[in-house]
């Protein structure tokens, strides 16, 4: 159990450093290794997370380790589908880090269960809100990445000084359009999320809606995620501003992912 | 085949200077002398590069210290050049030298622009009119081709002809590092000029949709609009225009800025901040320099654009280092080829083949077959043997006869039927 935990996590850091490595030599074969790499990684982190829900009984989202780790799958499966549709060039490079320093974190964050699920908790909509919320993060963190890239290739054009990255990222166009599909991805499934977070609470405690601070925090995160996808889609937000403000609304996403485990 | 039987004499861009190589570039009206090269002492296959930068005649001669002495006469012949200055002018490679040099100049190590793609397609050129004209045989056919096979590899496995080294490939390139795919995208002329001009023709070779040429004289605008399918509009029809336009390039002859930060400033916002990519190739410059200051807006001028290509060539010259490993890999293998290109090594890889056939076919056979008494086995291996034997019988003499006519052919037909050089090129 443990042991295919650590096992993934090391795969994600060799995977990692495997993309690091290619990034500054682009050394094909190198790449092809990280690739088949990330593929094992997700395979045997899903196989973990299963087994954890077999054995607790329950999703996997009841301590900060569980959490974290399983928005790090959201992510790494984010990742894949994403590169199974199209190709953005050196994607990888800056995914995995995110995922190993999610995993990082999992690996050292409490075991402990932070919260008891009474049985009026644990219906079928806990996995489904948990599995969509965090697929949404996943999709999100994919359009962080996004405008980490887009921020550094865009510096590199505009002060004309040429470095590691102009030649490795792809075009701006790309990266801007990685971060729309990254919103229109996340967003819808945030949404879908909230609507299935509260069908869940309607079940557990017989409200939809009971303002504690983790419910108040998804809210300011759909909400800021709703005003960039409004800017992006009718104010013209886009590029640099859009890549600023996907990675400002991460930020916040992040805070409220923390919270959503206690 | 001795691998001294290749030699290269040639001249170029570094060797000589422009009015000697013009003496004797064979200009492509009047033939290349096929036939003088052929009546050589000594040559029996040849081939001529000629293109501006060099003049590259390759030979496979069966006597090559005669036929190098006729060879520098030969190159220079209709020239006033004393043999002083032949030494001086021309370079002359053989054996592994010259196939190093061939390798090189295919993948265009050795041209003047480092990784220019043009050399290769004129070295296919020469290579097809002397096969034309049957002046290739075995050596120089597998040659030839090699030199091809290696440019290909050097291409993909280094960046060689990775970045740009001119001004307006520089600026193509960086269009779509900002824009992607060019195809929907407008570009608008300000001023005429040869830069401006043949920046925009790369751009339309690379998808760009429309045109736009503003100059101060509308019929100037018109004229120019017309050679490339575009609209013409008058120079205080630029802002406004500004809206439609993703890349601008300007080149007028003005004393004064023609574009200015609080001009654009506002468009941008109407062209719901899509990039704008301003090209700045006048002199003094006509943007405003503050303009890349704005969101979205990318400046270059012509300085920025020439320390990008001073930056491309630099990498460039990097990459061409792993490419002369390559090289260096490549006529080692080349002249391992060459060595077996004699009757006595091909006999022995084609027997070597049959044994190897033999001894793994027996191994199968006889594991399928239970109680196999060590008689039988040994009848088993004494029949296989013999259908070897008789089957390359006849190959054998045939490579052993002294008939007349290309060696190297015979010897490269029985290597290519029986599969002996395991890479195919």
């Amino acid at each position: 159990m443990k042991l295919l935990f650590q096992l993934t996590f090391l795969i994600y850091i060799f995977v990692t450093l495997a993309y690091l490595v290619y990034f500054v030599n682009q050394n094909k074969r190198v790449r092809t290794l990280a690739r088949y790499g990330m593929l094992v990684a997700a395979v045997g982190h899903l196989l973990y997370t299963m087994i954890r829900y077999l054995e607790a009984g329950h999703t996997p989202i009841t301590s900060l380790h569980e959490t974290i780790s399983f928005s790090a799958l959201a992510v790494t499966w984010g990742y894949l589908s994403f590169r199974w549709r199209y190709q953005v060039k050196n994607f990888g490079v800056f995914v995995s880090p995110l995922i190993t320093t999610l995993m990082i974190v999992a690996a050292f964050a409490p075991q402990g269960t932070t919260r008891e699920l009474t049985p009026e908790l644990q219906s079928i909509w806990l996995p489904i809100h948990a599995g969509i919320s965090l697929l949404a993060y996943g999709f999100l963190a994919l359009a962080f990445c996004g405008g980490v890239m887009y921020l550094l290739q865009e510096r590199e054009i505009k002060n004309k000084r040429f470095g590691l990255f102009y030649s490795r990222l792809p075009s701006l166009e790309a990266l801007d359009r990685l971060n729309r599909h990254g919103l229109s991805a996340g967003f819808p499934l945030m949404t879908l999320g909230i609507i299935t977070g509260m069908i869940w609470t309607k079940q557990g405690s017989g409200a939809y809606w009971q303002w504690d601070p983790k419910e108040t925090l998804s809210l300011i995160t759909w909400l800021v995620y709703a005003a960039i996808i409004h800017q992006r889609f009718t104010l013209g937000w886009r590029r640099r501003r859009a890549a600023i403000m996907v990675i400002l609304g991460f930020g916040i996403a992040l805070v409220t992912l923390y919270f959503a485990s206690y | 085949m001795q691998v001294d039987n290749i030699i290269i004499l040639g001249v170029n861009h570094k060797t000589a200077p422009v009015a000697i190589r013009e003496q004797l570039a064979f200009s492509g009206d009047s033939g290349l002398p096929f036939s003088d090269l052929m009546a050589m002492e000594g040559v029996t296959e040849c081939c001529i590069l000629s293109t501006c930068n060099r003049v590259e005649i390759i030979v496979v001669s069966r006597d090559p210290a005669r036929t190098t002495q006729l060879l520098r006469p030969f190159l220079f012949g209709k020239s006033a050049v004393n043999d002083q200055e032949f030494e001086k002018y021309s370079y002359l490679y053989q054996g592994e030298e010259a196939i190093t040099h061939l390798f090189r100049v295919g993948a265009s190590l050795d041209s003047m622009i480092v990784g220019e793609p043009q050399i290769l397609g004129q070295l296919k050129q020469a290579y097809k009119a002397s096969a034309d004209n049957n002046c290739t045989g075995a050596i120089l056919n597998r040659f030839l081709h090699k030199s091809f096979s290696v440019a290909k590899r050097i291409r993909t496995e280094t960046n060689i002809g990775g970045s740009a080294v001119s001004i307006s490939y520089a600026a193509v390139e960086l269009a779509k590092k900002i824009f992607g795919e060019l195809q929907d995208k407008t570009v608008m002329l300000v001023g005429a000029g040869e830069m401006a001009e043949l920046a925009a023709e790369h751009l339309i070779t690379q998808g760009i949709s429309q045109v736009v040429v503003v100059n101060r004289t509308f019929e100037n605008a018109v004229k120019l609009a017309r050679r490339f399918n575009g609209k013409a509009a008058g120079l205080d029809d630029l802002i406004p225009q500004l809206e439609n336009v993703d890349i601008l390039i300007s080149s007028t002859g003005a004393t004064d800025l023609v574009l200015r930060h609080e001009d654009v400033k506002p468009v941008m916002n109407r062209r719901m901040n899509r990039p704008l990519f301003l090209i700045d190739i006048a002199m003094p410059r006509d943007l405003d320099a503050k303009l890349n200051k704005l969101d979205n807006v990318y400046l270059y001028d012509i300085d920025d654009l020439t320390q990008v290509v001073d930056i491309n060539k630099a990498e460039r010259d990097k990459e061409a280092g792993r490419g002369e490993r390559i090289v260096v890999e490549e006529t080692m293998k080349f002249t391992q080829w060459l060595a077996g290109m004699e009757v006595t090594p091909t006999i022995v890889a084609l027997r070597r083949k049959a044994e190897g056939i033999c001894r793994t076919e027996i191994e199968r056979t006889a594991g399928n077959i239970k109680d196999l008494s060590p008689k039988q086995e040994k009848a088993i291996e004494k029949m296989a043997g013999a259908i070897a034997n008789k089957l390359l019988h006849d190959p054998i003499t045939y490579l052993k006869a002294d008939q007349p006519g290309d060696k190297g052919e015979k010897l490269a037909l029985i290597r290519q039927l029986f599969g002996l050089d395991d890479d195919r090129a």
